[in-house]
């Protein structure tokens, strides 16, 4: 529990918790990214470089710009805000308590946090790379394969909807 | 080939950058406001009162005849009529102009002014960097700035004053005849009237 | 240590000197400023000398003197720039999120600054060396669409929204095909740390030097990186966003001041640090051209390359047009994107074929023809070059 590990951690809940509390749609999203950004500090804490950097590249430039690009595009004339405080947060807020108490029981009994760790692996991107085109191949393919059915689904969709509009 | 044109164009522009260094002609900036563009002889931009030999005040040729602020269309001249007379350019006893104010920020320079003055005495002039930091008092300009020599219409439209000053020259002349034939018929009128007085006694 | 050597390695030698003096718990804190602050005041007057040349070089290309009032030439322009950004009211309008409106022209500036950090500017000479540094420089630049988008929001105002979304689309369509360009020096580099590929191209043949520009597959992903590169920092002609003479001033049409100056800063910033790039990955970084220079220092030669790939950004922004949207985004993902992956083939193919001519044959036909093909696809694309006809006035 070092200093840098509970300033990054302090950020990361710092940021989520906005993204739930705020009130302003933006903000939230921009606290989100805050989130994101802490979350990939903490990947590079614990010494995995490769995907703290992807972290950023994908999450940040991709999803929140994502998210920030269907805000705007579905934006009203008056600035988007939600509801102070959901009807149901009181069960909301127990569902929560319990859910944290179980796991929080689980992980404190299994002795995660009493043993020994190895050495910490350094893992290159090049080990990467060898594990992803040599053991991994099949999974990567069919990624890669679900990726291209999304798009291709997408960009129907889209001509779609355009070819009606006309 | 693809590409070709932005090639072309850069070479372009390298021949431009290097040619600015060694063919002074391609740059054509004039450095305002050491150096002024050059304006044709009948350029104008705002009127300015005449005045002939040395003295503003006894030189005006304006008489406060009001035409021009009469035909003025936006009405940016005031004139006021003095109370006294003096003598004007054509020699004879006229009014002159106690106040004569121009609104340079009303002026159109429609130089209609110019036209209608029986007088030759309000031309335009070729200045035209007149910006103050009043935008109303600033812009108002009174006779005493207004005024401006003879030497200084001759050197800004040669071509304009020297006709101007052979026709005045002419008018000058025509009055000193008239002066001149009064005084004699005046003087022979006192002869003959001196003379029929002396026979009669 | 020759005195070449010393001359070569003198910041390097004074930091050491420096450090001695600095208690042994500070000193890691104490390196990591001494590191930090050359870069801080480096850079920025680097960004001041650039925003004379640009003015006096655009001038000089559309024949006319640029400033030339402050000072002899005109070189103390940038401080009075300074002076009146600085000086000028810094107005914020009233339905503007004011957090967001101040935030973003500092995360815009930050993320600029950040991507310094992998630069190799001389030998040994280099903030942090990563084993990711490369993929680091990508990650951050993705922080500044979102600095875009804050600043174009933020502004509450229909232009700026307008502009933000079009920048972001722009840089989001070219981030990619400059990825993907420099995937080819990672390829034939074999590693993601900037100061290994820098140390991969610093070695001659002869008396010619081992940069990676001089390969089919290089050359080509110079070219390409440098098209994406334009796109990224919103220059002519990919300047859209932020054109004058349509959107005015775009995503930061409400900023004024201070603020403005940051987002100029931050754009020059952002071009320089991938100009940095594109000479770590291909123009050999610190590197000499030729075998007979290596005497001179080698932060010089960076700073010589870093200049010179400015002054080709200035000339490009006085020769061309400016892009619109719609070709804009034709241009990045019909051409450009096929453009690189055919580019990674091509490298792929140059590594496994023996050295020789034949593979300089090969890798060149590879790259030429696609793109002879894609050219013309991608510019008579249904719109023939037929004679105009005029409905009325025949």
């Amino acid at each position: 529990m070092t200093i840098t590990f509970l300033i990054l951690a302090g950020l990361t809940i710092a940021g989520t918790v906005a993204a739930m509390g705020l009130r302003n749609l933006i903000h939230c999203v921009l606290a989100l990214t805050l989130g994101f950004v802490g979350l990939a500090a903490l990947y590079m804490h614990l010494g995995a470089q490769f995907a703290g950097f992807v972290q950023i590249l994908v999450y940040i430039g991709g999803v929140a710009i994502l998210a920030v690009f269907a805000i705007m595009t579905t934006q009203s004339a008056e600035p988007v805000t939600r509801p102070g405080s959901a009807p149901f947060w009181v069960a909301g807020t127990l569902v929560a308590t319990g859910v944290f108490a179980v796991l929080a029981w689980a992980i404190h009994g299994s002795g995660a946090h009493g043993r020994v760790l190895p050495a910490e692996p350094v893992v290159t991107a090049q080990q990467i790379g060898f594990a992803l085109m040599r053991g991994y191949v099949l999974p990567l393919e069919l990624m890669g394969l679900l990726l291209t059915v999304a798009l291709i689904g997408a960009v129907v969709v889209a001509i779609h909807e355009r070819g009606e509009s006309i | 080939m693809l590409g070709e044109g932005i090639i072309k164009g850069m070479l372009v522009t390298a021949k431009n950058f290097f040619g600015s260094y060694v063919s002074k002609e391609r740059l054509v900036t004039l450095q305002y406001p050491e150096e002024r563009a050059p304006q044709i002889e009948a350029a104008r931009d705002f009127p300015f009162l005449v005045y002939d030999g040395e003295d503003a005040e006894k030189g005006l040729r304006c008489v406060s005849c009001h035409i021009c602020e009469k035909e003025c269309p936006p009405k940016c001249i005031l004139i006021k009529k003095s109370a006294d007379k003096k003598l004007d350019a054509a020699g004879k006893m006229q009014f002159y102009p106690a106040v004569f104010d121009i609104d340079i920020s009303v002026c159109m320079s429609c130089q209609i002014c110019v036209e209608v003055c029986p007088f030759d005495a309000i031309k335009m002039d070729v200045v035209y960097d007149l910006s103050t930091h009043d935008r109303f008092d600033g812009l108002m300009l009174h006779k005493q700035q207004l005024a401006k020599s003879n030497a200084y219409y001759r050197k800004i439209h040669p071509t304009e004053a020297t006709a101007v000053d052979a026709a005045l020259a002419v008018e000058r002349a025509k009055a000193e005849a008239k002066a001149k034939t009064a005084a004699e018929a005046a003087a022979a009128r006192v002869a003959a009237a001196a003379q029929a007085a002396g026979e009669t006694k | 240590m020759s005195h070449v050597q010393m001359l070569d390695q003198i910041f390097v030698i004074v930091k050491h000197w420096l450090l001695a003096y600095v208690p042994a718990g500070w000193q890691p804190l104490a390196s990591a400023v001494m590191s930090v602050v050359p870069v801080l005041i480096l850079f920025p007057l680097l960004f001041a000398i650039t925003t004379v040349l640009e003015r006096k070089g655009l001038a000089r290309l559309q024949n006319r003197y640029g400033p030339n009032r402050v000072g002899p030439f005109g070189i103390l322009q940038p401080i009075a720039d300074g002076v009146k950004s600085l000086t000028k009211e810094d107005i914020v309008p009233r339905s503007a999120d004011q957090m967001v409106h101040l935030l973003a022209p500092l995360l815009l500036v930050t993320a600029a600054f950040l991507g310094y950090a992998v630069i190799p500017i001389g030998r040994g000479m280099v903030i942090t060396d990563m084993n990711g540094g490369v993929l680091f420089f990508f990650a951050i630049s993705s922080l500044v669409e979102l600095a875009v988008f804050m600043a174009g929001w933020s502004s509450r105002s229909k232009y700026s929204l307008f502009g933000a979304m079009r920048a972001i689309a722009q840089m989001i369509s070219y981030e990619v095909p400059l990825v993907l360009a420099a995937v080819v020096v990672i390829m034939a580099a074999g590693t993601l740390s900037t100061v290994s590929i820098v140390n991969a191209q610093a070695s001659y043949s002869g008396i010619f030097p081992h940069w990676f520009v001089f390969t089919p597959w290089g050359f080509t992903g110079f070219a390409l990186f440098m098209v994406a590169a334009t796109a990224e920092s919103n220059r002519s002609p990919f300047d859209l966003p932020e054109g004058e003479s349509e959107i005015i001033a775009g995503y930061y049409i409400e900023y004024s001041g201070f603020k403005f100056a940051l987002f100029f800063l931050g754009e020059y910033l952002g071009m320089m640090a991938t100009s940095a790039m594109a000479i770590t990955l291909f123009l050999g970084g610190w590197a000499a051209p030729f075998s007979f220079l290596t005497w001179v220092p080698s932060y010089f030669w960076f700073f010589a390359k870093l200049l010179a790939l400015i002054c080709g950004f200035i000339w490009i922004r006085g020769t061309l047009p400016r892009l619109r949207m719609d070709q804009l985004m034709n241009f990045s993902w019909k051409f450009i994107l096929p453009m690189t992956v055919i580019n990674i083939i091509a490298a792929g193919v140059w590594r496994f074929m023996p050295m020789g001519p034949w593979r300089w044959l090969v890798c060149s036909l590879m790259i030429a023809g696609p793109f002879i093909v894609l050219g013309r696809a991608t510019s008579w694309q249904g719109k023939g070059v037929a004679v105009r006809k005029y409905r009325y006035a025949e």
